[in-house]
This record gives structure tokens, sequence and C-alpha cells, in this order.
């Protein structure tokens, strides 16, 4: 199978999650949400939902990497990837959303709010990219 | 109980897909945004294969009186696009260029042992925690909600 077909399928599975999540629990898939909320004070059939979307994430996700053998680490230096996961935790908490929330999910339910979110993210992250790749030199 | 094992289930189906898609190959995700240098379009399709479907299947789904597991819908209420949504988005983005991880991927990736996964989530959390603190602060001081952002 060619990848983009791969990665189309995998989109779609994605895109079920999202649907599932909402038909059942009435709630939005929004990963950076979903992780917030467990670190905040909340009633147990709150946070229940909520961990038991991120076991499920983390559990049957990372065993799918495993057995596609992927082992792939991010490209960036400790102390860029330590800052870069506080500007992904800050810049998501801010923006009530990330690439699932106002992607997958805000893009699914023809959000302006999100489109404006996605447009904003896409254009920095491609930004940073340029820079820290090319004007820069060298991988971040 | 029922509500959790919903929402078990959906997270392992996300999580599966994110594998299956790639997204949680950090060099895949900053290939697709080096759209100036050796631009890799995997992740188009993983964005439109998602979109697609929730485009199609949201429209049937909130058509229904009510979720099978719980009392109502929550969907996102405000529709406002002020400062706080283009700035977090802004910070995020700059955030995701430099890692090539947003927070699923990185979830997964801790999952399967990925050591720089396991290095990127608490900065993370540590971020979203600092945002809250500066958040609640600022509208204590200038009862500011909208700086508080909505969580969806």
């Amino acid at each position: 199978m060619s990848s983009w077909f791969v990665a189309l399928f995998g989109g779609v599975l994605i895109g079920l999650s999202a649907t599932g999540l909402l038909l059942f629990n009435g709630r939005i898939a929004g990963i950076s949400g979903i992780v917030n909320g467990l670190t905040r004070r909340s009633s147990g059939a709150e946070w229940a939902w909520r961990a038991a979307f991120i076991t499920g994430l983390v559990g049957a996700g990372g065993l799918t990497m495993h057995l596609l053998h992927q082992a792939t680490a991010s490209p960036a230096r400790l102390p860029v990837l330590l800052l870069a996961g506080a500007l992904v935790g800050f810049g998501t908490s801010l923006g009530g959303g990330c690439t699932s929330g106002h992607g997958v999910c805000g893009l699914g339910r023809f959000s302006l709010r999100s489109l404006v979110a996605v447009l904003t993210f896409m254009a920095c992250a491609i930004v940073t990219v340029l820079l820290t790749h090319h004007v820069f030199g060298g991988a971040a | 109980m029922k509500a959790a094992f919903a929402a078990l289930l959906c997270g392992a189906l996300f999580g599966v897909g994110l594998a299956i898609a790639r997204m949680t190959d950090p060099l895949v995700v900053i290939g697709f945004l080096d759209v100036f240098g050796d631009f890799d379009p995997t992740l188009a399709f993983v964005l439109i294969g998602a979109t697609m479907t929730t485009a199609v299947a949201f429209h049937f789904v909130t058509q229904r009186a009510r979720p099978i597991v719980a009392a109502e819908f929550q969907l996102p209420a405000t529709r406002m696009i002020d400062l706080p949504l283009v700035l977090g988005a802004a910070i995020f983005g700059v955030g995701w260029g430099l890692a090539g991880y947003c927070p699923g991927p990185a979830l997964v990736g801790a999952g399967a042992g990925t050591l720089t996964a396991l290095l990127f989530l608490p900065a993370m959390i540590v971020g979203s925690i600092a945002h809250r603190l500066v958040a609640a602060r600022f509208s204590g001081r200038k009862k500011s909600p909208e700086i508080l952002g909505s969580q969806s």
C-alpha cells in the first residue's frame, strides 16, 4: 500500500475515534484539553473518562508503534525539546486546543474559531521549521 | 463506568490511528512543515482523512438528542476569535515546529518508551499549568475571563 493511503486510513481512524467520543460521551476529542482536565480538581466521573481515554491512547498507540517498529525520536536537542514542550503546553492551554481539538474536531464542526487557530499554528510551525532548518542552518 | 470504558476504546482507536498515520514520528511532522525544503505531504492525508470523517459523522451524531452514555453533549460554547486564541495557537505552533510533537503524538511516543517524548511530556504539562497560574492571576487583577481561554 502506498504511504499516502496508509496516512489517509490512519486519519480516518482518528476521525472515527473523535466521532465515537462525541457519540458515546458527548465530548470533543481534544487531547490537550483532556490532559489539562486531569491536572485540575474535578469530580470522579469527569476525571475517570479523561484518564481512561489517555490510558487507551498511550497503551494502544505505544503498542502499535512497537508492532510497526517505529522508534523515531525528535531531532531536537534537550534544551530545545524542553522549551518546545513548555510552549506546546502553554499555547494549547491559552488557545484552547491543539491539532486534535481545533484541527480534527473543530474543522469537522466547521468552527471559524478553530479554522483561525489551525491556520495560525500551521503558519507559525512552518516559519519555525524554516528558521531552524534553513535560515539558521542545522536541526534545532 | 460505561462512560470510562467508551472513552478507553476511543482513546485506543485514536492512538492506533496516530501510529498508523505516522504522526507519531516527529521527522514526518517536521517534513510536512518543511514546505520550503524537503516537503513530505504524508500529514496532509492524515488531516484530510480525519477532518473529512468528522465533518460527515459529527453532522449525524449532533442530530441525536443526547450521547449514548452521557447526559448531554458538551461542545465548546465560545465562538470568539480573540487575542488568547491567536496568541495561544501561535505559541503552540512554534513549539510544534521545534520538536515535531503535538500533545497526542507525544503521549503515544511516551507510551512506546521513546525518550524524547518522555522528556517533552512533563515540560508540556508544566507549560499548561504555568498558563493556568498566569491566567488565574490575570483574571484576579483585571477581571478578564477571556484570557483564560476555553478547553476544547
